[in-house]
Parts: C-alpha cells; sequence; structure tokens
C-alpha cells in the first residue's frame, strides 16, 4: 500500500461548519496513516476565496481535489467513509485500475 | 414560497411574443421554471433571455451552464448574431461553468451544493446581475447522487436568488411531451410561474410550443402557442389567437381596380378589409389578383404579393399579357413579389416571414396567390392558426389584404380554406364556372361585405387581354354557386333571349 509519489491534495470547504471540521479532521487522518511524509494538504476556504472555487468549478463542498499524482481525482463529502477515499485517491484497488493493487 | 398575494411586478423580458403571452413579463425577483423535452428551445430561451435584458434594457445577468461548455453555448449562439463575447467584456454576462467534470468523482459522506451557490452568489455581486438562468438543473441529479441533497440545495439556491432579487430562470427537462411536469418533480419549488416548450413531430412537420402552465397571482394567456427560432430574431412567439381584435373598421375605402366589381361590393373595399376570392383551378383568380396589385401601384401604394403557385417569371409574365408592367413597379419599389414553395417551411415560419414582411416593406395591399396552398403544410388546426394570425396580423397593420382559394371542384363545392377562414375575412367574392347548353361561361357574385350593402346577383366574368370584364348578371339560370346550374325556361329559345337582362 505504500508508494513514494508524493501527493499534492486540495480540500475546498464553505466557512468553518462542523461539516468543514470534520472533513479536515478526516483527511488529515486518511494522510498521517497512508501518506505520511509525502503528502502537502492545503485546505480552501471557498467563502474567502470565491474565485477558487470558480477556477476549479467546484459545485459541492467539501471537494477533495487530489492535484498530483496524475490523473486527477474528486472526491465529495467530509470524507467519514474512508474506503471510498482511498479508492478516489488511487490507495485502493478498483476496477479501473487493478495494476495498483501491489 | 406562499406567502405572497400582492400582484407581482412583472419584468418585461423584450422576446418577441413572450411578454405579451406572459402579459407583462416574468414575475419580478422571481425564479420561474422552463421545462421542456431535449431539444424544445430551453437554452436559447434562457440565453435570449439574458440576452435581450442586456441589449434592450441594460441589465446584467448570470447564465450557469451546467449541460453545454460555456464556450459551446457562445458559439452556438453566434448563429443567432449574438456576440456574447462582447457582453462578457463589457461585464454585462457572466457565465459559469458548473458542467460535469470529465474525471471521476467519489461520494464519501456528507455534502452539499455550497460550492455552486457561493459561485453563483460571488457572481452576481460582482457583476451586479438582476437576471439569471440556471441550465439546467437536472444535470444536478445526474451529477450526483444523492437526490434529496440535490432538491434541498436548489431550493437554497432558489431562497438565494429571491433574497437577492433576481428575476431567474431555471430550466428542467422532461421526457414526454404531455406527461409529468418535470423530470425530477422539481416544479414543487419553483411554484410560482412554471412555463413549458414543446417540440413536437404532427404530420411529419415539428412544431414548436410555448406554454405558460401557471403564473401565480396574475392572469396570463393559456394554451399552447406555437414559436419559431430563427436569427437574428431569436425565438419569435406567435401571440395568434391571443391578439386582441381590436379592429379598428376603417370606413375608407379603396378600389378593387374594376368599377364594376367596386360596384358590386356596395362602393369599394374597407381599407382595413380580408378579401378572400374563391374559385377553382382556372377561374380568374389570379387575374383577379393581379388587377388587384396593380390598382394600388397605380394609386402609388406599396403592394406586397405572395405567390405560392407561380413563379416570379410566370407572375411577370402573366401580368404583361394583360399590359401590366410589374417591373417597373418593382423597381419603382411600389411592388413586391415573394414566390415561394409552400413546403419550403413550416407555417409558423411563413407567417413569421410575412409579418416581418409587412412590417418592412409597409405594403397597403397585400395579395396572398392562393391561401389553399398552405393546407398542405399543415394540420387542419394549424392552418386555422396561421389564417387567425395572419388576418388578425393584416388587420391590426390596416392592411387591405385579398386572399384567394382554389376549390377542389369546378362548379360548386367549398374546400378546407373555406371553411375555415370565411367566418375570419369581410368580405367573400365567388368565381364560378356556369354550364349553359353546353357553353362553360364564368360568373361572379359578391356573396359576403361586412358592414356595407353589395349586389346580390350573379355576373358573368370574362376575360380577354386587356383583363377582367364584369357583365350583366345572369338570369334565369340557378345554382350557379351551389352546384350544377340548370335553366328553368321550358323553351331554348326564349332561354336564350333572356339569359341577360337588357
Amino acid at each position: 500500500m505504500t508508494t513514494q509519489e508524493r501527493f499534492v491534495l486540495k480540500l475546498f470547504v464553505t466557512g468553518h461548519t462542523p461539516r468543514s471540521e470534520r472533513a479536515i479532521q478526516n483527511l488529515r487522518r486518511i494522510c498521517e496513516k497512508e501518506l505520511e511524509g509525502h503528502y502537502e494538504m492545503v485546505v480552501i476556504d471557498i467563502l474567502e476565496q470565491p474565485e477558487a472555487a470558480e477556477e476549479e468549478k467546484i459545485l459541492a463542498t467539501p471537494t477533495l481535489i487530489k492535484a498530483l499524482p496524475l490523473p486527477l481525482r474528486r472526491i465529495i463529502g467530509d470524507l467519514t467513509d474512508q474506503e471510498k477515499v482511498l479508492l478516489g485517491l488511487d490507495l485502493l484497488p478498483s476496477p479501473m485500475n487493478p495494476e495498483r493493487i501491489s | 414560497m406562499n406567502e405572497n398575494t400582492d400582484a407581482l411586478l412583472k419584468l418585461p423580458t423584450g422576446i418577441e411574443g413572450f411578454d405579451h403571452l406572459t402579459m407583462g413579463g416574468l414575475p419580478k425577483g422571481r425564479t420561474c421554471l422552463i421545462s421542456g423535452s431535449s431539444g424544445s428551445g430551453k437554452t436559447i430561451l434562457g440565453m435570449e433571455f439574458l440576452y435581450r435584458g442586456m441589449i434592450r434594457y441594460g441589465r446584467k445577468g448570470v447564465f450557469v451552464s451546467m449541460e453545454e461548455r460555456t464556450s459551446d453555448i457562445m458559439r452556438n449562439v453566434r448563429r443567432m448574431g449574438w456576440d456574447l463575447q462582447a457582453l462578457v467584456k463589457s461585464g454585462h454576462l457572466r457565465l459559469l461553468d458548473a458542467g460535469p467534470e470529465p474525471i471521476p468523482i467519489e461520494e464519501s459522506g456528507a455534502y452539499d451544493l455550497s460550492g455552486l451557490l457561493v459561485r453563483i452568489e460571488h457572481a452576481v455581486e460582482q457583476t451586479g446581475a438582476e437576471l439569471l438562468v440556471l441550465d439546467s438543473i437536472g444535470s444536478l441529479f445526474d451529477q450526483f447522487t444523492n437526490a434529496a441533497v440535490v432538491r434541498r440545495e436548489i431550493f437554497r439556491i432558489i431562497d438565494a436568488l429571491r433574497n437577492m432579487g433576481i428575476t431567474a430562470m431555471l430550466t428542467a427537462e422532461r421526457l414526454d411531451e404531455y406527461g409529468r411536469i418535470s423530470r425530477h418533480g422539481v416544479e414543487e419549488f419553483v411554484s410560482d410561474t412554471v412555463i413549458i416548450l414543446r417540440n413536437v413531430l404532427k404530420e411529419e412537420k415539428c412544431r414548436r410550443t410555448v406554454q405558460v402552465l401557471k403564473m401565480r397571482g396574475d392572469t396570463h394567456y393559456k394554451g399552447e402557442y406555437p414559436f419559431t427560432i430563427n436569427a437574428p430574431i431569436g425565438i419569435s412567439i406567435l401571440p395568434l389567437s391571443a391578439r386582441e381584435l381590436k379592429q379598428s373598421s376603417s370606413t375608407a375605402r379603396i378600389s378593387f381596380g374594376n368599377q364594376v366589381l367596386d360596384q358590386m361590393a356596395g362602393g369599394g373595399l374597407f381599407r382595413d378589409s380580408i378579401f378572400l376570392v374563391s374559385g377553382p383551378t382556372g377561374g380568374g383568380k389570379t387575374l383577379l389578383a393581379t388587377t388587384f396589385a396593380a390598382e394600388g401601384c397605380r394609386r402609388g401604394e406599396k403592394v406586397l404579393l405572395l405567390a405560392y403557385e407561380e413563379s416570379h417569371a410566370q407572375l411577370l409574365r402573366n401580368a404583361q399579357s394583360w399590359g401590366l408592367d410589374f417591373q417597373k413597379w418593382e423597381e419603382d419599389g411600389l411592388l413586391r413579389v415573394i414566390c415561394q414553395y409552400p413546403e419550403s417551411m413550416g407555417l409558423e415560419d411563413h407567417l413569421l416571414l410575412i409579418q416581418r414582411e409587412i412590417e418592412s416593406f409597409r405594403p397597403r395591399r397585400l395579395i396572398m396567390d392562393s391561401v389553399s396552398a398552405m393546407e398542405r403544410v399543415g394540420h387542419v388546426r394549424f392552418f386555422r392558426e396561421f389564417v387567425i394570425g395572419l388576418t388578425s396580423f393584416a388587420k391590426q397593420e390596416e392592411v387591405c389584404s385579398l386572399f384567394t382559394s382554389t376549390t377542389p371542384k369546378l362548379s360548386g363545392g367549398d374546400s378546407i380554406t373555406e371553411a375555415h377562414i370565411s367566418t375570419i375575412t369581410d368580405a367573400i367574392l365567388l368565381l364560378r364556372y356556369v354550364e349553359i347548353n353546353g357553353i362553360l361561361r364564368r360568373g361572379v357574385a359578391v356573396i359576403k361585405m361586412r358592414g356595407s350593402q353589395h349586389d346580390k346577383q350573379i355576373r358573368e366574368f370574362t376575360i380577354d387581354d386587356q383583363g377582367l370584364h364584369i357583365g350583366k348578371p345572369f338570369t334565369n339560370v340557378q345554382n350557379i354557386i351551389l352546384g350544377i346550374p340548370s335553366a328553368t325556361l321550358p323553351s331554348e329559345v326564349e332561354q336564350l333571349g333572356a339569359m341577360f337582362e337588357e
């Protein structure tokens, strides 16, 4: 499961709501566990930076964008379903990319 | 959304026919739902709502596209002659790309659509927009699996728009032309105003219609109204029967171009009247129409001649044979001849074209030869609407109009055209073949002349190289109009002698 590729993750949230906080905590926890030492996490509050939401064409919040490594991936929600997050980050085997199993 | 009892202010849209249909435009500061099947014209209507608002009223607007890329929309409407790029540059228009991303999206846990709402609010704030279009909300249901969340968020967006005082259009898909209002039942949120667009294929012809299903707290025209989409006008709704019948009923008379005919009609035609000439093929209808046109030109009145059965060259040659120089009148700008195959376009498009011609050329006389040729183009109901739309427009513009109609039988008989338009026309002139003792002759009679006395007799009508001549009334011959004429006198000699009054 470990890979040394550098991960760049952008998390878009709307204000300091419980849901935003939950998403930030969930992401941090997952990253610490799965990507320790080789990830970069940026939290963007679109209330403060609406242009950023426009630029990335954000519809739902929270939205997590995996900018690197390619390919781009998006995960929406407060990230409580850890399996889905790992799947979205290509950290779990999925029918779409079985070669990443090992 | 049910606290409203006060009459809503309406915001005129500037879309042709739309403000008439809605009796003033869209309720100001509210969101209305535009529901329609795929290809029914929702995006164009939404875009035109913004475009006219900007061009005509200097308003600002935001277009949120959830299906097409904004670059595609810009390109698509360029064929309408709308330069969105310039409006974006001048700060009037903001296009938001809110379509699905081409990359896979995973859902993990709870979410809402605050991203979309924040972007909308931001765009409205930056532009100072009064108008907004969301096209289309159905796409949200395809992008996000939790329909309950999507519904709640749409409601929240509508609420936010209302707080900002935005007049908005929300588009939604429907699957059937006559079924549920929209696919996801979104009309429940936007209960103020619901407008349905349809694109129905009937008898191999596509027909677009618009219907204002409801408009809370206010009146509007009910039923389906046909519309067309054409460059550069955009959407054009034909109000048809919604047009008020406020005939000015001019008492001024104009000449037919034939003294006897004028007398038969009690002194000429009323200036704003609609005149129907009915007759069998070869009965002299085109000659009558030509005479009517020539009289107008001779008097310096502009004449619009719409020909659906003959070519331009044929018409000119015919007129020439009666000593009338149509070509010169055309060059002088008095006569405008338009020849078209009835089948070249739909009835709505024909009507639109005629209306444009009347508006730009401003004729005093209009000739349509023949109106019955249009029967072939569409369903009988649409034909009737076409005729109503045309006649009411001609009346409104005070254009004296002559329509010809071909009867299917050589003698007697009636046609669909007559059944549908005889009640609308102000005067009817019948041309009929009369067979007397083995010889075909032509008879002419005025059978209706609204607001005036007219000659009740049937007169003989002849054609030579000078044009038409109207002679004495037939006497002692019956059933000319109704069918097979028959003589009433016993002796042939007497009959021949008495055929014409001295």
